[in-house]
């Protein structure tokens, strides 16, 4: 408790601590921002919620980690996790995703949290319990007396899931099948009758999002780590941010990505890491209570 | 199925239950662990089957149940601080009074205290619907568990050990047993009785069509809590008695394991039939069974094994055991088949169909 009330006056006389906190927190919140975009999407277009999500990205950041120690640099890594992630998806799409579309929510919800736990421990055995870094020797640069430092690492992260993020954006709105796939996000049955195979668009869909969790995973390595049981913690954190956000809602999920971000550093920092996991379980807790709240006050004005 | 055949299954059952760890007495825990499990399956049903609230968080009062209870039976003689610090260096002896008043004493704490925790979080979990109910109760259980594990005042990580069984382990092992044997058993009965009431049809009406079930004049908040109360009462005694049969618990992979019973209750119940008072039961027996035959032969590979055998039961068999033999010999449970006209009316006059893609 005092180790708490003391982190909280450190912040207090040291502003400027805010600030670097702020930043990191900006900086962590886009690959945030990225793989929810993800789970969004699937989400809406699918009303399939994969729990798997953090999974993947942690196969993606596996991926780029033993790439990196073969000696390829870890941006080289972004394409390739995807490319595999790609693979992946098609795989468990085929078999298993593909099954549970039509069925109840919480089908699709246990066969998801089924592929989580094959996933998590595979990469267990494949690659052991230890946490994993792929380091790229990068400068960091400090500021305001070495108070605030920003590494090109987590720079580089940022500046490629927004790339990333864009890219994915402009692929929805202006191509053929983005077009197809928002369509089917619309109504399926509508997009059936005007002779979309909606069956090619789930099954698009839940590749592009895969590829995406990939290519987030990737710059988790970079920036972070990667462990084969966090995959669940992201699982939540994402979970987290689109039910605040709304699953429609591409605007208020790229904020809510950010705003976990900065969240997170400030819990950390006040409460201390080993909090962390607890943390962001509490925060979607609260979400949900929030939600029900707003919808409770909905009800009564239909009464 | 006519209640004559009813009342013989139920006798068997109560044979199997007395005989088995006098049959198998090098096998009491473990078949102390299949009656468990049968708990597990059948309190889950209450409500992801009967109810069709489908939690993922129900391991939450077995844990808090078996925290509850270590904490009351080491409280009511020591400090619960100084217990939990000094238990890894000296062996604390309690006298055989104070070992049964305690375990009395703390098997109705679990009970009372888990049914209390079930309303206050009920509060929060059941405006929640469909996958966002699971989602809030799988959350639940995490916290719970992240949280007592960095709670040092009852041992955090590293658990506590609970007073040791003043007895023979020739003793211990029965003794437990039939604590854990008789409390399923009354759960069966329990259950038995309660579906045929208005409360179960109350639930059943609520799984069918929740608003329409409002409309109609049912209280559904206060059915969905008292279902979950119930819930978590025999959970919460269930917990109690398996902390005291391991002697240590600890709040990972014991008190609140989130991928192992917790999912085993959801698989176990989807496996035997989701909706039926035997489902529960055979789909928990199966499970169990093969699980303890084979897990040995999958080592290090067991949960690899375990999260395909979730996929495998959820994507191909969801029907459940039950669901399929009564299809198969619907006259042997007393159905009228039609011929050949609407084979579908015969199952629906037994059992109310699943709901389906229900939000």
């Amino acid at each position: 408790m005092d180790q708490i009330i003391g982190n909280i006056s450190i912040l207090e006389r040291a502003p400027i601590f805010n600030l670097g906190l702020l930043i990191d927190g900006l900086l962590i919140g886009s690959i945030f921002a990225l793989a929810a975009y993800g789970l969004a999407l699937v989400w809406g277009v699918m009303n399939v919620k994969n729990l798997a999500q953090g999974d993947f990205i942690m196969t993606g950041g596996y991926i780029t980690w033993s790439l990196s120690t073969l000696g390829i640099h870890p941006l080289l890594g972004v394409p390739a996790a995807a490319v595999v992630l790609w693979a992946i998806g098609w795989v468990l799409y085929r078999t298993v995703v593909s099954k549970v579309i039509a069925r109840d929510l919480f089908t699709s919800l246990l066969a998801t949290f089924g592929i989580a736990i094959v996933i998590q421990q595979s990469l267990n055995l494949a690659f052991g319990p230890d946490t994993q870094s792929a380091t790229t020797d990068l400068p960091s640069w400090d500021f305001a007396g070495g108070l605030i430092t920003v590494t090109a690492t987590r720079l580089l992260g940022f500046v490629m899931a927004a790339l990333l993020a864009i890219a994915v954006i402009l692929f929805m709105k202006n191509s053929r099948m983005g077009q197809a796939i928002r369509v089917t996000a619309q109504d399926a049955r509508a997009a059936r009758v005007l002779g979309i195979n909606t069956e090619k668009v789930y099954c698009f869909t839940f590749c592009l999002n895969a590829a995406i969790c990939g290519a987030a995973g990737a710059l988790v390595a970079m920036v972070w780590n990667v462990q084969p049981f966090m995959g669940t913690t992201y699982s939540i954190r994402l979970f987290v941010v689109v039910t605040a956000a709304g699953i429609g809602n591409l605007p208020g999920v790229i904020a809510a990505g950010f705003g976990m971000g900065v969240f997170e550093q400030f819990g950390g920092f006040v409460l201390g890491v080993q909090y962390q996991q607890a943390l962001i379980v509490l925060l979607l807790l609260m979400v949900l209570a929030v939600r029900q709240l707003q919808q409770m006050r909905a009800r009564q004005a239909v009464q | 199925m006519n209640s004559s055949s009813l009342q013989s299954l139920i006798f068997w059952l109560l044979l199997a239950g007395v005989t088995a760890p006098l049959l198998f007495a090098d096998y009491t825990n473990e078949i102390a662990v299949l009656w468990l499990m049968i708990l597990f399956a059948s309190t889950w049903d209450i409500l992801g089957g009967q109810m069709g609230y489908n939690s993922l968080g129900n391991i939450f009062f077995f844990g808090a149940g078996m925290y509850l209870s270590a904490v009351v039976q080491i409280g009511l003689f020591y400090d619960v601080a100084m217990y939990t610090s000094a238990a890894r260096t000296t062996h604390i002896v309690f006298s055989n009074a104070q070992y049964f008043t305690g375990l009395g004493l703390g098997l109705l704490a679990a009970g009372v205290g888990s049914g209390l925790l079930a309303v206050v979080i009920g509060w929060i979990v059941f405006g929640l619907r469909g996958p966002y109910f699971a989602i809030g109760t799988l959350g639940v259980a995490v916290a719970a568990a992240e949280l007592v594990a960095s709670w040092v005042w009852v041992g955090a990580a590293s658990g506590i050990s609970l007073p040791v069984f003043p007895g023979q382990p020739e003793t211990q092992r029965p003794f437990f047993y039939f604590l854990m044997f008789a409390l399923s058993f009354v759960l069966l009965l329990f259950l038995r009785w309660l579906y045929g009431t208005n409360f179960g049809l109350a639930l059943n009406a609520i799984r069918d069509d929740e608003e329409k079930a409002e409309a109609m004049g049912l209280h559904t908040r206060r059915y969905k809590r008292t279902a979950w109360v119930i819930s978590a009462f025999f959970l919460g005694i269930a917990g109690s008695i398996f902390g005291n049969m391991t002697g240590f618990i600890e709040p990972r992979d014991i008190a609140f394991p989130t991928t192992t019973f917790n999912i085993f209750m959801v698989l176990m119940v989807l496996l035997g039939g989701k909706g039926t008072l035997w489902g529960p039961v055979v789909g928990a027996t199966v499970f169990h069974v093969i699980k303890e035959v084979t897990w040995t032969y999958f080592l290090g590979w067991q949960y690899v094994t375990l999260g395909l055998l979730i996929v495998i039961i959820v994507v191909y068999f969801q029907q459940g055991i039950v669901d399929w033999i009564i299809e198969r010999f619907p006259e042997r449970f007393g159905m009228a088949v039609a011929p050949n006209d609407e084979p579908e009316r015969s199952r629906d006059v037994g059992l109310a169909a699943h709901p389906k893609a229900a939000e």
